[in-house]
């Protein structure tokens, strides 16, 4: 009796080692920004990848904070993040290795219909933000640490102003919450151009100032660094990032279409440059 | 192991040093949940008395409803809540969401099943006589209703505990209908949230230590009434 259950015990426990083997071999974990994942991009390339590679690919969307932290402790194979001076770290303390630059998108700036602060058409993100502050507007602030989080942090310093006005909120949220709570409260938000067109049907908002060149934002795809941790899919990632940058993965990604407009913009090769024009801080 | 050794240490001292951001969580927290208790007694009291001590047609449905009301997720309460309070909502002019009040009233509706359900059962399960007893001796409605409160009082306090331990503890609704707002609405729960994904774990370790003592000190106290209340009655 007690041999039968050891036995059957074992048998378990060996089938259940070789499935998790099999899949550890063959699935790849990418952590990425929750404003990538809600734009479809990624619904779009990783099937086409898939295709011609042995390779499945598990998205983790987080904010940049936690995707470069889930990186740090080994749970991913690679990150996709668009935080230069946060990558720039991350790479310096050899969490990751081979950072490429792989795309831009840009940021915009949306506000209600009404526009009670006077902040519409115009086309310098700073001098709109000076402006927000000193009317003391309703201006939702992702304020998780991811990305955009960053980049916000960055024009309230550029506009020399510190984010505690009257009408700052601190939501601590993603995107998608942030800007329905800024439609709902009629307050202002700094949104990526990804999750705007997604839900912007759903939203009593509209752009205010775009265009900007301090509002572009730049990809990079960055390997967790395979010396630090065993067990990490360092090959299946390579071949993933490798795939991004690819003439075939580029031409994808210029392709990508959300509500008929051109989200992204393909730029393996160019360097990312922390202090670049999207020159941001931590 | 080392890393998780290392963030409680850094939770226990976010926590002893009195991190004022930290405080300030926990300070909306209690003070929100306090509120939708203090709000939410007397009427689920009411409720409660009536199912106990007065017979309707439909009464047993009436309790089964409530017994019901307490298994809803507070992801449900949170997403009905919000459609009523949303700029497009029948109450959006009221301009409630995200604030404490709208946080209030949400705990509140996860509060009342919880209180009524278990003050229910306590005035059940008290002697019909001590009601009987009070009127037979002159004493009026008011008071004979005293009369049998502090009969029930240890059940009345561990209703009342075990719906606060509900409501501090749920993340569902506050998130959706308070929004995590910084120095607002952020609460405990809904700030380890944050900082769990902010990958600042240290913090949502701290804060979690603090709901796990609360859930302690709560748990005690349940035990030491029940034991009470079960000394007053064999008495």
């Amino acid at each position: 009796m007690l041999t039968r259950r050891l036995s059957l015990f074992a048998t378990l426990a060996l089938s259940f080692l070789l499935v998790s083997g099999a899949q550890a071999a063959d699935t790849v974990r990418l952590a990425t920004t929750t404003s990538t994942y809600n734009s479809g991009l990624l619904d779009y390339l990783l099937p086409k990848f898939e295709e011609d590679h042995p390779y499945q690919i598990q998205v983790i969307p987080v904010g940049t904070g936690k995707a470069l932290r889930l990186g740090r402790d080994g749970d991913v194979d690679l990150v996709l993040t668009h935080a230069p001076a946060a990558e720039k770290a991350f790479v310096d303390a050899d969490y990751g290795v081979e950072p490429h630059g792989v795309m831009y998108n840009d940021f915009v700036i949306v506000g209600p219909s009404g526009d009670p602060a006077g902040i519409d058409g115009g086309d310098d993100a700073t001098s709109a933000f000076a402006t927000l502050a000193g009317q003391g507007a309703t201006f939702i602030s992702r304020g998780d640490d991811s990305g955009t989080d960053k980049k916000e942090k960055h024009l309230w310093e550029e506009a020399g102003v510190t984010p505690d006005f009257e009408g700052f909120r601190a939501a601590g949220q993603g995107m998608g919450e942030v800007l329905k709570m800024a439609s709902e409260l009629q307050g202002y938000t700094l949104t990526d151009r990804g999750t705007w067109l997604a839900m912007k049907d759903k939203l009593d908002l509209k752009i205010m100032v775009e265009g900007d060149t301090g509002l572009f934002n730049p990809y990079q795809v960055i390997l967790v660094n395979p010396e630090r941790y065993d067990g990490l899919n360092t090959q299946g990632a390579r071949a993933l990032a490798e795939w991004l940058i690819s003439d075939e993965g580029q031409d994808l990604i210029d392709a990508f279409r959300l509500n008929d407009k051109a989200l992204f913009h393909a730029s393996a090769g160019e360097k990312v440059d922390p202090t670049s024009a999207v020159h941001e801080s931590d | 192991m080392h890393e998780l050794m290392n963030t409680t240490r850094e939770a226990l001292y976010l926590l002893l040093s009195l991190d004022p951001a930290l405080w300030e969580i926990i300070g909306v927290s209690f003070r929100v949940s306090l509120t939708a208790i203090l709000v939410a007694l007397p009427p689920s009291l009411l409720i409660a008395l009536l199912l106990a001590r007065v017979a309707f047609p439909g009464r047993w449905f009436a309790i089964s409803l409530v017994n019901t009301f307490m298994a809803v997720p507070t992801v449900v309460v949170g997403l009905v809540l919000f459609m009523l309070l949303s700029r497009s909502g029948p109450l959006g002019e009221l301009r409630l969401l995200f604030t404490q009040r709208a946080m209030i009233l949400g705990q509140i509706l996860l509060a009342m099943p919880v209180l009524t359900a278990m003050l229910h059962s306590t005035l059940q399960s008290i002697d019909q006589r001590a009601w009987e007893t009070a009127r037979q001796l002159g004493a009026g409605w008011w008071q004979s209703l005293w009369v049998l409160l502090r009969e029930a009082r240890f059940g009345v306090i561990a209703a009342v505990l075990a719906a606060f331990g509900r409501i501090i503890a749920e993340v569902g609704s506050a998130v959706m209908i308070g929004g995590n707002i910084e120095h607002f609405t952020r609460t405990i729960t809904t700030a380890i949230a944050l900082e769990t994904l902010k990958g600042e774990f240290a913090q949502g370790l701290a804060l979690g230590l603090v709901l796990l003592l609360l859930a302690l000190v709560l748990n005690v106290l349940l035990g030491v009434m029940r034991g009470r209340g079960h000394q007053t009655v064999s008495v």
